[in-house]
């Protein structure tokens, strides 16, 4: 057959040698193989101690961001819902009420937003989607559950700490991605 | 009364010998289990168990806690007394061995000089021999009264596997014992202790007592009764719990005695390497010492056994046999026949 | 009773124990291990009779050697009793007056000769040790040696020519 390329490599079919069907030179040859590889770099990372670092473009568990005066930015559109292919996010929206406004940037709020983390594909799509800059993809993932409810995270899990009271946790938590 | 008639002493000595022994082959294929882990990981470059205690060095312990907490089943359609037979078995001739290999020099404590050795009968290597061979049963009978195909295919395997494999070793044996001129075990170390290690004289016996030693303790590349990819999980499938225990601890026991077998018959025993033992005099430290150089060449082997597990893919069928019956064979022969001509020529 | 005499009662008791136990199994594969443990016995009758090499032959070819073969062929019969032959009642009998006749000709045999009068001895003689018993089968009993090895080597050859006969 003619071949297409230079690279492949035609197989020796050649009948094996009395010597080499002893097999011996062969086993040496790769018993040195794995015998170097005793003393190569190990590449495990050991997890909880050490961490691997992501790409900047990394995109993990969401978080639901606030402004820098610690106002919920999210204003409960249903847009990242609608732009959401795995149908992952709900949510319920609520107006705010007199004396809110230190809590709420807009007059409309999301009262209750639950992602579901089975469902989610870390896609990015609602992080395009809003217009608020409400909703961003961090750079954690999700921790293993032994039931699927764990999963399915409310406003609680995904709210990021206030900035103004817990402004070391506001900006781990927002990690490197988070622009604005 | 001849009852009483025995030296008491002599039956204390023994017993704690004998306990004393096979807690250290107890321990030794423990931890086995453990440096099998980490061998195949530092070869694949991993890193191993490092988890339980300080480089996981309790990993066994809490394998061992697992195996004992697992439910124990046993299939209703087995034969019941066979099931339970066939690991203790292995485990038996797993651990008998051990009774006839000379652990170390004679020693002189509490003013009796204790030979480090269990028993120094006069048929010794012929002994390990005969338990070697008898190891195949508790693979048959584990694997025939589980009533699966499976199971009992790889019984037959590795029936035939051993049968095949002990010949070229008991012929790779007899050219050794050419040279020896005994075959008592005691008798094969105090020569190499005074002259030359019997791999010298015999490297090509070694070579081919070593590939047979691989395929008695069913260790790839001759693990066919245990094939995962083919019989599932071979004459152990039906096992659970520690039942499945004593199989795998039964392995990683006869791969140490195995490895402690060979260097006593060519490695030298309890030789220490380049140190002439006898200049010391009589001290009690020495014996110790002596042990810890045939423990130290016995993990060597296992090492090297672990390291080969690693490397090699598993033979086929076919391709056994034909090692097995087509190489070794005519090669143990040809050694034999060199070495009995060898033998009379000096003589 | 001596330590000795009471092994040898032992080991007497589990030989016809086990062996007994082996010709009246229906299970040919239980029969294969009574028969292992008849061995196991006999071999110790051996030791007690100070004949190691012996002892450790007969474990190495017999329950080592020969008896993982049985059981290797047995293991591959289909062992259900339906599909077992129905014998004959009138070939059981013959079976039976046949064996009676060889047991006759044994007793006959060993009665009027002079085996009965040995004792046995038991922990001392060294005709079992290797050196020994090298120096009679090669001395006294070369050509029946010989022979017999001649036999073997004919057996294995018959063995392979049926085997490569398809």
């Amino acid at each position: 057959m003619q071949t297409l390329t230079n690279r492949s490599k035609p197989v020796n079919r050649k009948p094996m040698t009395w010597l080499e069907k002893l097999y011996v030179w062969n086993i040496a040859k790769g018993m040195a193989v794995t015998f170097i590889h005793i003393f190569k770099r190990k590449a495990t990372i050991s997890y909880p101690e050490q961490k691997r670092s992501f790409s900047k473009v990394f995109r993990g568990l969401h978080i639901l961001n606030r402004d820098e005066e610690g106002r919920e930015r999210c204003t409960a559109c249903g847009l990242c819902a609608v732009a959401c292919p795995a149908e992952a996010i709900t949510m319920e929206a609520a107006e705010r009420q007199k004396g809110e406004e230190h809590l709420y940037r807009e007059e409309k709020y999301a009262a209750k937003y639950e992602i579901n983390m089975l469902r989610c594909i870390f896609c990015g799509l609602c992080e395009e989607a809003c217009p608020k800059d409400a909703i961003y993809l961090s750079q954690t993932f999700a921790p293993a559950n032994y039931g699927r409810a764990g999963f399915i995270y409310g406003k609680e899990n995904l709210l990021i700490p206030n900035p103004k009271e817990d402004p070391e946790g506001f900006n781990k938590a927002r990690g490197e991605r988070v622009m604005s | 009364m001849h009852l009483l008639a025995i030296d008491w002493f002599l039956l204390i000595e023994k017993a704690i010998l004998i306990l004393l022994i096979v807690t250290v082959c107890l321990v030794t294929a423990m931890y086995a289990t453990w440096g099998e882990r980490k061998v195949a990981a530092i070869i694949q470059d991993r890193r191993g168990p490092n988890r339980a205690g300080p480089f996981g060095l309790f990993q066994p312990l809490a394998d061992g806690l697992k195996l004992f907490m697992k439910e124990e089943i046993i299939p209703n359609a087995s034969v019941k007394f066979l099931f339970v037979l066939g690991p203790g078995i292995a485990m038996v001739t797993a651990l008998m061995t051990s009774a006839v290999i000379p652990w170390g020099g004679t020693i002189h404590i509490f003013g009796r000089d204790i030979a480090l050795q269990i028993a120094d009968i006069n048929v010794g290597i012929l002994f390990v021999f005969a338990i070697v061979s008898m190891g195949v049963y508790g693979i048959m009978i584990g694997g025939w009264a589980s009533n699966n195909k499976f199971s009992l295919l790889a019984a037959i395997r590795g029936a035939s596997q051993m049968i095949s494999y002990e010949l070229p070793m008991g012929l790779a044996l007899i050219s050794l014992l050419m040279v020896t001129g005994s075959v008592r075990l005691g008798v094969f170390v105090d020569q190499q202790v005074n002259g030359v290690w019997n791999v010298v004289y015999q490297p090509l016996g070694f070579f081919i007592f070593f590939i047979c030693a691989l395929a008695e303790c069913n260790r790839t590349p001759f693990d066919l009764p245990e094939a995962e990819n083919e019989l599932n999980f071979g004459y152990h499938q039906e096992y659970s719990s520690m039942k499945l225990g004593f199989y795998l601890f039964a392995e990683y026991i006869n791969m140490f005695i195995s490895g402690v077998v060979m260097s006593t018959l060519y490695f030298g025993g309890y030789d220490i390497p380049f140190v002439n033992e006898a200049a010391f005099g009589d001290v009690w430290w020495i014996g110790a010492l002596e042990f810890l150089a045939l423990m130290a060449k016995g993990l060597i082997f296992v090492f090297i056994f672990m390291w080969i597990r690693w490397t090699i893919p598993r033979f086929r069928y076919d391709q056994l046999m034909d090692l097995g019956w087509k190489k070794l064979v005519p090669l143990a022969l040809l050694n034999m026949l060199i070495t009995a001509v060898v033998v009379l020529w000096r003589n | 009773m001596s330590i000795t005499q009471i092994l040898f009662w032992v080991l007497t008791a589990m030989a016809i124990g086990s062996s007994l136990m082996m010709i009246t199994r229906k299970n040919p594969v239980y029969s294969v291990l009574w028969l292992i443990m008849t061995f196991f016995a006999i071999s110790g009758h051996y030791l007690l009779m100070n004949a190691q090499f012996l002892f450790i032959v007969n474990l190495i070819v017999y329950t080592g050697a020969i008896m993982v073969l049985f059981l290797y062929v047995l293991m591959l019969i289909d062992l259900r009793h339906d599909t077992e032959p129905r014998k004959n009642k009138w070939l059981k009998f013959a079976g039976a007056v046949a064996g009676g006749c060889l047991l006759l000709v044994i007793v006959a045999a060993l009665k009027d000769s002079d085996i009965k009068s040995n004792v046995v001895q038991t922990g001392e003689g060294d005709i079992g040790l290797i050196a020994n018993l090298g120096k009679a089968l090669f001395n006294e009993y070369v050509v029946p040696f010989e022979i017999s090895s001649i036999l073997f080597l004919s057996a294995m050859v018959g063995a392979v020519v049926i085997g490569k006969k398809e």
